[in-house]
């Protein structure tokens, strides 16, 4: 509890140091005053992209796990992903091209209501047919809603092949090709996301000790739930919508924090905004630096170092909290 | 000090009705202890006091009921310790107790010097205090439950409710629990309510006992008024002895059945 509050000063610090370095790095060489307007148009907006992505999904992937009780769950496990890349195809398939002067990009929306309906249904399912708090269920929910989301998104596709390059490489995500127009676009979200997830980490500590000893404790869970879980799948979509379908993130950087600075919602939401954001920094940094020309998408990266770091997540808390 | 009275109430889970029409006030500081077999309707009244279960009928702590009032005010005046807590075993035991305290914190507030100093205070009294930065899931069964008990006492709620606190614990820690609860209620003059399985250890604390039998009260009064042969036999299908000992206690002691 006490004597720990160092931990956030010490990741902020790591958190620029990543930002520096990533600037520092890149095919077009190191900082110089020759290359400066280059690095500030296309190498910065991606750095700061990155770091935005990672806190989002990281910062999502612990809510989750608080709201629902459940140590796996994760915007990528959950069905959000697939959700909101089923909402974002079929802004494509409507025609992308009509949406350009309008005020309001309907993609994130779209990103947005996908995402949300496909965490309700996993939601619904895993409380219907699962002991409560049941990590197993959940997550075979999951499983499930992802897979027929997939499928439709297939379907889709296959009716409308003229927008399946564009859709693929929105699903591998654009990192690579991310302006300071895309930035902006998700930092609005992304931004009213944290606030809203922040304000409520006191209460995502009450919810540890299960819906019913909460409620004796006056809290009114299930409107703390929506509100917590709406909000985290408001910012997880937004930042799909921008970098594509990113796995892991949610669950790698929650339970580093929890290793390293205990279990506490107070301290594991914020430490997992400035540690995600530095994951996604330094993961994109290969991805960048290994190829030319062909890139590495970045989610490949993180599926790279989380599916095994999940497994060990498995093995040490053995489904339990 | 705070009565609590159940007017006509009967509990319903669906359709179902768990309960039927029960009445009963718990005069301030008194223990009251709820008595039947399994599915008898015990938990059930319990979780109707705290809100988590739909019931009919007015239940009322000082003749003011607690249906029109907010979570918040209801967990300030009624605290419950579940039969089995979940305690995440990642929480260290202040931070669990400091759970206790979030009636007093508002939605988007944070804790207190106040809540941190009266959270020690509380594991000061239940010699618990070193205990503090240890996490729930290194510590022994007994010490869990008293930690259950601090969280509920750092909730300060007149009315302690309590579902079969000693079912998971030894012979030792049952009896140290049990009087870790009368010494609060005196201390505190905390009202009781309790459901227990073992009926010496019921009629040894409680002030009354309340009988029920699939949803209906049988009988309610005191030990030696409710502990009777003919009446257990009657209504848990069992057969004992029953010794009443000079001192007042009442022993419930089973016999064997077969030859």
């Amino acid at each position: 509890m006490r004597g720990r509050s160092w931990w956030l000063p010490l990741s902020v610090v790591v958190l620029l140091g990543a930002i520096v370095l990533a600037a520092f790095i890149g095919p077009a060489g190191t900082i110089s005053s020759a290359n400066w307007k280059l690095i500030w148009e296309l190498r910065m907006p991606r750095i700061v992209l990155a770091a935005l992505v990672g806190a989002m999904l990281s910062v999502a992937g612990a809510s989750y796990q608080g709201a629902f009780g459940n140590p796996l769950a994760d915007p990528y496990l959950l069905g959000v992903a697939a959700g909101s890349g089923l909402g974002a195809t079929i802004v494509f398939v409507t025609g992308r091209s009509n949406t350009v002067g309008w005020l309001i990009d309907p993609l994130p929306l779209a990103s947005f209501a996908g995402g949300l309906l496909a965490v309700l249904v996993t939601y619904m399912i895993g409380a219907a047919f699962g002991p409560q708090r049941s990590s197993l269920t959940l997550v075979l929910a999951g499983v499930a809603v992802t897979s027929l989301v997939t499928a439709i998104q297939t379907f889709v596709l296959y009716r409308n092949s003229d927008v399946i390059r564009e859709v693929y490489s929105w699903i591998l995500g654009r990192l690579s090709t991310a302006t300071w127009r895309d930035v902006r676009l998700v930092f609005p979200y992304i931004a009213v996301s944290c606030i809203v997830l922040l304000l409520h980490r006191r209460q995502l500590d009450v919810m540890r000790v299960g819906d019913d000893e909460a409620s004796s404790l006056g809290m009114q869970v299930s409107r703390v739930r929506l509100i917590v879980v709406v909000a985290a799948t408001l910012g997880t979509a937004a930042a799909v919508s921008v970098s594509g379908l990113i796995g892991f993130v949610g669950i790698v950087v929650p339970h580093a924090v929890r290793m390293l600075a205990g279990s506490s919602y107070r301290r594991l939401l914020p430490l997992s905004i400035v540690l995600g954001a530095t994951f996604l920094v330094l993961t994109d940094i290969p991805g960048r630096v290994l190829s030319t020309g062909s890139e590495t998408p970045i989610g490949v990266v993180t599926a790279f170092f989380g599916a095994p770091f999940f497994i060990v997540v498995l093995m040490r808390r053995r489904l339990a909290r | 000090m705070s009565s609590l009275s159940l007017d006509h109430v009967s509990v319903h889970y669906g359709k179902r009705t768990v309960v039927h029409d029960f009445s009963d006030t718990v005069k301030p500081g008194d223990w009251l202890c709820l008595i039947g077999p399994n599915g008898a309707g015990k938990s059930s009244i319990l979780r109707a006091v705290t809100g988590l279960a739909s019931h009919t009928g007015s239940i009322a702590v000082d003749g003011s009921p607690l249906a029109l009032r907010s979570p918040r005010r209801r967990a300030e005046l009624v605290a419950y310790v579940p039969q089995s807590p979940l305690l995440p075993a990642e929480m260290t035991a202040f931070e669990y107790v400091l759970l206790g305290r979030n009636p007093y914190i508002s939605y988007f507030g944070s804790d207190t010097a106040q809540d941190r100093a009266m959270v020690m205070n509380v594991l000061e009294r239940l010699d618990m205090a070193s205990f503090a930065d240890r996490s729930l899931g290194a510590l022994s069964g007994g010490e869990q439950q008293r930690l259950v008990i601090a969280r509920a006492l750092a909730q300060e709620a007149p009315i302690l409710l309590l579902d079969e606190p000693t079912s998971a614990l030894d012979i030792g820690h049952q009896q140290q629990a049990l009087e870790l609860v009368d010494r609060l209620r005196h201390e505190h003059g905390l009202t009781v309510i309790s459901a227990m399985h073992d009926l010496t250890l019921a009629g040894l604390y409680a002030d009354r006992l309340a009988l029920f039998h699939e949803g209906h009260l049988v009988v309610s009064g005191t030990a030696s008024h409710v502990l009777r042969a003919e009446t257990l036999a009657e209504f848990y299908g069992v057969s004992v002895t029953v010794h009443h000992e000079p001192d007042g206690t009442v022993v419930v002691v089973p016999r064997r059945t077969s030859a």
